[in-house]
């Protein structure tokens, strides 16, 4: 007996999940159009002042820019040894595993607290620079997304092959790497990066420790003079998670789908 | 250990329990509901891209979204005041509260349950489900000896991992109630960041508190993750 029709009460189920999850955005929209003189809709004004403050572009432009840069390490550490791990090492790699898990159970707010004290004798272009100290807190964060999607990636793929195929052509270690082995594992790591970026254009618990102004800390920072450009700059943080979710799945069509959960909680 | 940290460790653990319990319950709801036969498929694909985006929407912007939504001038607030002639903040409800906190947490509880739990569902299969009603089982029997037996190693690691995400949780509930809910993260943030107080010290010993909490759930997580591989393909 197969059913034809919905059924009723997976229907119900279904209206109230729209429910819980539309009405936020649609409230949070409706908030950011709402005038600050007269509370009543509809202006454009909270846009028009996020679009005109500096800190606005400063601050999501360092955003932005972390992002590319936790990205660019990940991708320079993590390639080079997850494939090495797959073609030389395959007893390493449930240790790799095991650690990627860590970041996983200590939460950022404890990750935080033990790096700044880690790092405190550091001197002050790292430690006191958001390229520096954020950006190695971030690779720590994202080293759970970027190693599940490598390893993905790599185990789709045959590297002992494609590696001897290449050596025996006469190719060096760093051209395998770059020139066969890179673009066979291209969607895994596009779809870490995603992930990445989107972890750390989210991310407020680290930088608000360790007072750097990133995008996050900006938005809870207007909150507390400007609340409806507050929401019209959560709007805006939803779209980025939404756009970096849909290259995610974008790149990753018709292939087995890499993790989709980034903690920015 | 001082009475007011161990009050603080309870309520952060009850608010976990609570939003782990109700994202459980309420995910598989869903989750069930986009499944099951007769639903049409693009319903499905749309769900998991949302519950990937939802999951990861948290932290700062979501607390301001649920401000918008329930706070004191809140949309949904000044809906119920002027039309529905019912005002949630003349009945002790506040967004700013522990209640407050736990229905904002659902807002990626609920979607990380979806994610974790549709393989497991996936691997309910229909025929199971055919031979149990064959032989007179009614949907209630069906799901009290075969439908919860089998997800129940799955439903019980999930639950673990909503607890521990919603446990380590501290952007959130600083955007929402930073300073009317004393959860250990807040606390932690406070005596860090220090405005007024600053005691490293003692951040840094509750920040191992709650990393002890977190190990012993992970521990209790991976038999459980073992077990439940078990009925998937």
């Amino acid at each position: 007996m197969r059913r034809r029709w919905i059924a009723p009460s997976a229907v119900v189920w279904l209206v109230v999940a729209a429910a819980f999850f539309l009405i936020p955005l649609i409230a949070t929209l409706l908030f950011s159009l709402k005038s600050i003189q007269t509370g009543k809709c509809c202006t454009g004004a909270a846009y028009s002042f996020v679009i005109h403050d500096d800190q606005f572009w400063s601050t999501i432009r360092l955003s932005f820019q972390l992002a590319l840069e936790t990205i660019a390490i990940s991708l320079l550490l993590f390639v080079p040894t997850v494939y090495l791990v797959h073609l030389k090492m395959p007893r390493l790699r449930p240790v790799l595993g095991f650690m990627a898990l860590v970041p996983f159970v200590v939460p950022p707010i404890v990750l935080v607290v033990g790096l700044l004290n880690l790092y405190k004798g550091a001197p002050s272009w790292f430690y006191a620079k958001p390229y520096g100290f954020l950006a190695a807190a971030y690779v720590i964060l994202a080293f759970p997304y970027m190693f599940f999607a490598l390893d993905a990636g790599f185990r789709s793929i045959d590297v002992h092959t494609l590696t001897e195929a290449s050596q025996s052509l006469g190719a060096s270690w760093l051209t395998t790497l770059v020139r066969v082995i890179l673009p066979n594992i291209r969607v895994a790591a596009l779809g870490g990066s995603f992930l990445t970026l989107a972890i750390v254009m989210g991310e407020f618990t680290m930088a608000s420790l360790s007072a750097f102004r990133t995008f996050p800390t900006y938005i809870q920072f207007v909150n507390e003079s400007q609340p409806y450009a507050a929401a019209a700059l959560s709007l805006l943080s939803f779209l980025i998670v939404w756009a970096a979710m849909l290259a995610l799945l974008f790149v990753g069509r018709g292939r087995p789908r890499p993790a989709q959960l980034a903690a920015t909680r | 250990m001082h009475q007011p940290y161990l009050d603080q460790y309870w309520l952060t653990i009850k608010i976990s329990l609570i939003t782990a319990g109700g994202g459980c319950v309420l995910g598989l709801g869903i989750a069930y509901a986009v499944i099951r036969e007769g639903t049409p498929r693009f319903l499905r694909t749309i769900l998991t891209t949302f519950s990937g985006v939802a999951a990861n929407f948290a932290g700062i912007p979501l607390a301001f979204a649920f401000i918008a939504t329930l706070g004191t001038i809140g949309i949904v607030t000044t809906f119920m005041r002027d039309h529905l002639g019912y005002d949630p903040y003349a009945h002790g409800f506040t967004v700013f509260g522990e209640t407050g906190v736990e229905i904002t947490y659902m807002y990626f509880q609920i979607p990380l349950m979806i994610l974790v739990i549709a393989p497991a569902i996936d691997g309910l299969r229909q025929e199971w489900r055919e031979a149990a009603s064959n032989l007179g089982a009614s949907s209630w029997q069906f799901w009290r000896h075969v439908g919860v037996p089998v997800l129940l190693p799955s439903i019980l690691g999930a639950f673990i991992l909503l607890f521990g995400n919603s446990f380590s949780a501290y952007a959130t509930a600083y955007g929402l109630a930073g300073n009317s809910v004393f959860l250990v993260p807040i606390t932690i943030g406070f005596y860090y960041s220090g405005n007024v107080l600053s005691d490293p010290h003692l951040a840094q010993a509750l920040a191992f508190g709650m990393f002890v909490v977190l190990a012993v759930m992970m521990l209790l997580y991976i038999p459980l993750q073992r077990r439940s591989a078990r009925w998937m393909r």
